[in-house]
């Protein structure tokens, strides 16, 4: 059977889920050859082995941490040349999709960024994306050269299925661009013991309406009587409310949690392209006129100080 | 000598405009007004403080059909110094791969020490042009910035990631592209559009930058698209108005769909 690269999105050795995904899809055109890089490489291997990957090929050097994406692309290249896969797939996080199109450019081969879903077929795998602000759901293939495919959170229900996950080193030589942009300096962000907001099953998110850092506790409150994720409007961002990681939208995340709760927030075109895929909305608001509203499939208009916290407080009652 | 700065812009159908699809399955951008990509405006922007803080020449560029003149103008009466305008019909239908070549061999004909790029663009959204470029032109990728400032032939700017905030430095010359936290975009002044309708802009073709039509437009593209079809429109869900207990029915709905 032909072999699939899939590249790993992990934290010393803590693998992110969205990679998970990509060892479930990579199986319906092939066997999942996965590639981990950097600290905590080798740490990742019982998980992958736990979810299908046959390989697991690891490398461990400096440059990772130190310069920006190319270390990584020369790694991945290795691995292709190596195994001769029949595709490539990475996550689609803004460095993913940098390493993913640089290995494209190498192997001469087509890039499809932020699939959806991905299907085997008779010329190769076949790509879903939802674009255009999410009006449109097409479906590509990459006509020349392995297809190299970034895949969005989200796109699979992740499957465990053992496999062998034989971790063997990944030989590499680094480039003369390897070295080329330093990372001088690098502060982690701290966690917020919340949902990843492109990984969580409910997402609620405030907007304009919250006017002030200070009342976006009572999203938080509402969020976290449904153990889910935190979003914001650009608007909400724009103003200092909330941190732009948290952003959903077209310069910010996409989401298509199961619930997407909007609070304050008009529906912008910008906002929809990021959460109009969630498969049920519900808004408050106080304008009957809010664009959201075309959306939802339930809504309520009002003002989110009377209605939120009844809602919280209801929520944990129906929990209690 | 002046720091030769590019930026890449692209003409892109206004998104509150409703792209559609064409039944080549390429975006009908003929149904829709066009503008310059407004993520693209952040690159004029920040070009444009790096001149103000050095001696610098901007020439911004653009890959597309004869309209995409517009976005030309714009960035030219935001204060961006000259224009190139690449315009071929075999460029119809080029994809990523291809949009690459075109603007390397541009920006190398042009000549240049620091490209800069939009994060994105509003229609592709792929996000991959510019390491792409960095790719081909052999140079160092800078992507992504919140912030850049250029300084004794080096770049410097920072990445907000997920996981961290990083630090990056790099020589000239570099691609770099900045995100829409760069900094507010300028209006162009009555002033600025004045003087842009005299500024040059530069017209070349595919033979100007020894590009064989077979490896652009739809018959040289990498990816195929296969089918597009418009997303059905959600059904018109239920709205209340708040009396005084619309959290209350809000959870009851949720409870019913076993959310709570
Ligand atoms: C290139 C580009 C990219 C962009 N990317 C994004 C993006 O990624 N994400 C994003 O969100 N936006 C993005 N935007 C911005 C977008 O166009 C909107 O400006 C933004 O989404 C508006 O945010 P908002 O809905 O919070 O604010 P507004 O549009 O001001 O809406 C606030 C809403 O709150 C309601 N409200 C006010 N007070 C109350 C109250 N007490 N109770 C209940 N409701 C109340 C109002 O009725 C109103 O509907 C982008 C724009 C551009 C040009
Ligand atoms: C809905 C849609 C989906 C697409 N999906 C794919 C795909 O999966 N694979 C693929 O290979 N192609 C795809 N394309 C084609 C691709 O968008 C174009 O080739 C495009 O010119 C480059 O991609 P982008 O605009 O998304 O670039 P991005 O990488 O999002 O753009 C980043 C920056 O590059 C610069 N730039 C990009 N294009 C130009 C230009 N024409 N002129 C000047 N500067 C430019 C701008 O500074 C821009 O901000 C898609 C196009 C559309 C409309």
């Amino acid at each position: 059977m032909t072999e699939v690269l899939v590249y790993v999105d992990h934290a010393d050795g803590v693998v992110r889920k969205p990679t998970l995904e990509l060892l479930t899809l990579a199986r319906r055109i092939g066997e999942p050859v996965a590639v981990a890089l950097g600290d905590g490489a080798g740490d990742t291997a019982s998980t992958l082995a736990e979810h299908g990957a046959v390989r697991v090929l690891t490398h461990v050097a400096p440059e990772y941490g130190q310069y920006l994406v190319v270390p990584k692309v020369d790694a991945l290249q290795a691995a292709y040349e190596q195994v001769s896969p029949a595709a490539v797939l990475v996550p689609s996080t803004a460095e993913g999709k940098e390493i993913a199109a640089r290995l494209a450019l190498r192997i001469g081969s087509g890039i499809i960024t932020d699939a959806v879903d991905l299907e085997a077929g008779e010329a190769g795998p076949v790509a879903t994306q939802s674009v255009l602000a999410a009006s449109y759901t097409t479906t590509s293939r990459v006509s020349k050269g392995t297809p190299v495919i970034t895949v969005k959170p989200n796109s699979a229900a992740v499957e465990a299925v053992r496999a062998a996950g034989a971790v063997e080193a990944l030989n590499v030589t680094f480039s003369d661009q390897a070295t080329g942009t330093k990372i001088t300096s690098r502060t982690p962000r701290e966690s917020t013991g919340r949902p990843e907001l492109t990984e969580a099953a409910i997402v609620v998110s405030g907007g304009r309406g919250v006017n002030g850092a200070e009342n976006f506790a009572i999203i938080e409150a509402l969020a976290d009587s449904f153990g889910a994720a935190v979003g914001a409007s650009r608007a909400a961002v724009d103003a200092g409310w909330y941190p732009h990681t948290h952003q959903v939208g077209q310069t910010g995340k996409t989401v298509s949690p199961r619930l997407y709760v909007a609070v304050g927030i008009s529906g912008a075109i910008q906002h929809r392209a990021g959460m109009q895929t969630s498969k049920t909305i519900v808004a408050v608001n106080k304008d009957a006129e809010a664009p959201i509203f075309d959306l939802v499939d339930y809504g309520v208009v009002g003002d989110l100080f009377d209605v939120v916290p009844q809602l919280t407080e209801d929520v944990i009652a129906r929990k209690g | 000598m002046s720091l030769r700065i590019v930026v890449c812009a692209k003409y892109v159908p206004d998104a509150i405009g409703d792209p559609h699809f064409t039944e080549n399955l390429t975006v009908d951008r003929d149904d829709v007004d066009g503008l310059l990509s407004e993520l693209d405006e952040y690159a004029v922007e920040q070009a444009l403080r790096i001149k103000e803080a050095a001696d610098a020449e901007i020439t911004v560029v653009t890959v597309g059909p004869k309209d995409a003149e517009e976005a030309l103008r714009k960035a030219l009466s935001m204060g961006a110094d000259q224009a190139i305008h690449i315009e071929d019909d075999d460029l119809h239908g080029t994809d990523v791969m291809g949009t690459s070549l075109v603007l390397a061999k541009a920006v190398q004909r042009a000549g240049y020490d620091l490209v800069v790029c939009g994060m994105a663009s509003t229609d592709g959204t792929m996000g991959v042009l510019p390491a792409i470029l960095a790719e081909r032109l052999g140079v160092p990728q800078v992507t992504l910035l919140s912030e850049v400032s250029v300084e004794g032939g080096a770049v410097k700017g920072r990445r907000d990631g997920d996981a961290a905030s990083e630090q990056l430095q790099a020589s000239l010359p570099a691609v770099v592209s900045v995100t829409d936290q760069s900094g507010e975009a300028r209006y162009p002044s009555f002033k600025g559009i004045m003087a842009a309708k005299k500024k040059p802009v530069t017209s070349w073709d595919l033979s100007d930058l020894g590009i064989d039509a077979e490896e652009v437009g739809l018959e040289g593209a990498w990816t195929t698209v296969e089918s597009a079809a418009e997303r059905p429109a959600r059904t018109v869900g239920t709205i209340v108005k708040d009396e005084g207990g619309g959290g209350r029915q809000l959870a009851a709905f949720l409870a019913k769909r076993k959310f709570v």
